[in-house]
């Protein structure tokens, strides 16, 4: 369904809203019932294809996290549960309801932790490569370590075909340079230790009460098919879907696939 | 001026650097001998020994998880130290507070240090470099806020004399701090700070706290300590900053002659030469600014990390080694000195990788023989430093 779509722009505006602690960043467009997108460490693409595809279906509202692109940091945030409850206030300062909540990685870590707290406003939840809990044995870290190597190697472990993907400092503006150092610094604040989660997440798991879809990009380095098992088996009712050839973006990586397993779990 | 003896205590026998990608945080300690390593701590204790008996003061650091420095706690040394030595003061520069999870923790090490030695400690705090960040597993973000943070709590824990208080801060919460011994300095043992930055520098002037900077040379040096004389005025202290709140350190080997003392000073570089660190340990996100990581993607900014060398020569030029006969690195020093527009302690690194014990004493005797007393008479702890500072500012 998705492929005639491409190219097709729906525009993302910007705005800023101006919450009681923090002023976040969010990219608003489409048509259609609302589609909440937590983005990952890397931050948003507001420009991504997928974004514009999923709002030829979805009312899109996708607000950058605290410290990342145009979102402020107060100094008392550090951890993914506090933007948890950053996005709760999104939710109410724009009144929406009904919500199909899409988080990838540290994205999807928040979207977990916020629908074991509130499902009110939440219909469903889609986690794309989740990170956020602790299943493997205590003598190796579940997600390997981005911060003990080299940026190529973290590279091949998040992208099916690094090298289409590899950035290019070249090819970025000063202003993109500066808002991509401040999110790998705000990603290294919120998930260096405990690395990549929280150990009291999967013990809550069990009170999400909403279909949840896990979708994984079959060529992942991060998440491993057993972590995103582990994972759908701690929530229930959960399902997990297998993106081919895509690693831990799959939303970049295959954006229609992606877009249409999502339009079919939400029933549009 | 007051000359300090520091010894990273290295441990040199390593396998060539192609058989391994980071000397720093992650080389296997199955290439640690400890019988050699334990020769070599009775070795630097003993150059510590006959540095006191010649007159210099001493100094000791802390790294993690390296063959550099095989210190991780220096509190113990210091210690020992504290108890071998009679004289001299000693210098831990410093305790990585950034990196350590109860500050009133240090707070009883360095009274109990200061107890041991009679009141002859001086305390450093050092945020330290990037690659000890894996090590202690601390968060590289808000270092720095961390770092203000334990410093005041751990004065406050030296200087409360009335019962417990409690301290319920951004990063560090105490119920109940009420350290025995208290330190045997009154108000408390001398403050050092290490920064890297003009800014950094004027935090520490502010506080009137002694300034210390590595291996900055020629030309960051200036800027630092003219940082930190803004800020010392700038917090209304007067404008006359006594040299003896500055500091720098440098490598310095002295012998009878010129070839010999580059024979040795080569010797000292095996440091920076040994130091090959991936760019994952050398630059974790957060240590350096997100602007000025923004300008080392670019090209237009080198990332945090010691001073590229090539050799003894090129190392003198730079001014980060003093190296000669005593008349030559005199006049080294001198020229620094005036460079900097004064400074009143010299952190000297009199020993590193292979060069040996004897050539390690023969540079300390010679040194504290021909060219401490020079410098001393030359640059009176008396001195000021920065004189010049109001007239060029008024030039420009």
């Amino acid at each position: 369904m998705a492929e005639a779509l491409i190219g097709e722009r729906a525009a993302l505006d910007r705005s800023v809203l101006k919450l009681p602690e923090v002023d976040i960043e969010v990219f608003q467009g489409g048509e259609g019932p609302v589609l909440l997108f937590l983005h990952g460490g890397g931050g948003l693409q507001a420009d991504a294809a997928f974004l514009r595809l999923l709002g030829k279906r979805f009312r899109v509202v996708a607000p950058s996290h605290p410290g990342f692109g145009g979102s402020s940091l107060p100094l008392w945030m550090d951890s993914v549960d506090d933007f948890a409850h950053v996005h709760f206030d999104v939710i109410d300062q724009l009144k929406l309801d009904h919500i199909t909540l899409v988080g990838a990685s540290i994205g999807g870590w928040t979207a977990a932790e916020m629908a074991t707290k509130n499902t009110s406003r939440i219909d469903r939840l889609v986690l794309v490569s989740p990170v956020g809990i602790k299943v493997g044995p205590v003598d190796k870290l579940d997600i390997p370590d981005i911060f003990a190597m080299a940026q190529d190697k973290v590279e091949r472990l998040i992208y099916h075909q690094p090298e289409k993907w590899r950035l290019d400092p070249a090819k970025k503006t000063d202003e993109e340079l500066l808002t991509f150092a401040r999110n790998r610094e705000t990603l290294t604040l919120v998930t260096w230790e405990p690395y990549m989660h929280n150990p009291k997440l999967k013990h809550r798991l069990h009170r999400i009460d909403r279909p949840t879809l896990i979708l994984r990009g079959a060529s992942d380095g991060l998440v491993s098919r057993d972590y995103a098992d582990s994972y759908a088996k701690l929530i229930p009712g959960a399902r997990l879907e297998t993106i081919p050839e895509a690693g831990h973006v799959p939303f970049l990586e295959q954006p229609e696939a992606f877009v249409d397993r999502i339009v079919r779990f939400a029933g549009r | 001026m007051r000359v300090w003896h520091f010894s990273e205590n290295a441990y040199p026998y390593l396998p060539p650097a192609e058989e391994y990608e980071s000397v720093r945080a992650a080389l296997p300690n199955r290439h640690y001998d400890p019988v050699k390593g334990a020769a070599l701590y009775d070795r630097f204790i003993d150059e510590w020994l006959i540095a006191e008996e010649e007159g210099l003061e001493l100094m000791m650091n802390e790294h993690h998880q390296t063959p550099t420095c095989v210190d991780p706690a220096a509190p113990l040394v210091l210690a020992v130290l504290g108890r071998l030595t009679k004289r001299a003061r000693i210098l831990i520069l410093g305790n990585p507070i950034a990196n350590r999870r109860q500050p009133v923790r240090v707070a009883e090490e360095m009274a109990l240090a200061d107890i041991l030695s009679h009141g002859r400690i001086e305390v450093g705090f050092v945020r330290g470099v990037p690659y000890e960040i894996s090590p202690a597993n601390s968060n590289p973000v808000y270092m720095n806020e961390r770092h203000w943070e334990a410093l005041d709590l751990i004065i406050k824990a030296w200087t409360s004399h009335d019962g417990p208080f409690s301290h319920e801060g951004r990063f560090f919460h105490h119920r109940f701090v009420n350290i025995w011994p208290r330190p045997y300095q009154q108000p408390h043992p001398p403050v050092w700070v290490a920064t890297t930055t003009p800014n950094g520098a004027a935090r520490v002037g502010g506080r009137g706290f002694v300034q210390a900077t590595f291996l900055s040379g020629n030309r960051m040096t200036p800027e630092i300590f003219a940082g930190y004389r803004r800020g010392w005025r700038e917090a209304g202290r007067g404008d006359d900053v006594p040299i003896d709140r500055l500091a720098y350190a440098a490598f310095i080997y002295t012998a009878e002659t010129e070839e010999a003392a580059h024979a040795g000073a080569e010797k000292l570089l095996w440091h920076i030469a040994i130091n090959k660190i991936p760019p994952h340990f050398r630059n974790p996100p957060g240590y350096a600014s997100a602007e000025l990581n923004a300008q080392v993607m670019r090209g237009t900014a080198r990332e945090p990390g010691l001073p590229k060398v090539v050799s003894a020569r090129h190392a003198i030029d730079d001014g980060i080694m003093f190296a000669g006969t005593p008349d030559q690195v005199f006049d080294q020093v001198k020229r620094f000195y005036g460079r900097v527009a004064g400074f009143g302690n010299l952190l000297m690194l009199g020993q590193s990788g292979f060069l040996d014990h004897a050539d390690t004493v023969r540079g300390i005797k010679l040194f504290a023989r021909e060219v401490y007393p020079r410098l001393k008479a030359a640059f009176p702890d008396t001195a000021i430093s920065g004189v010049g500072d109001r007239a060029g500012a008024a030039a420009t």
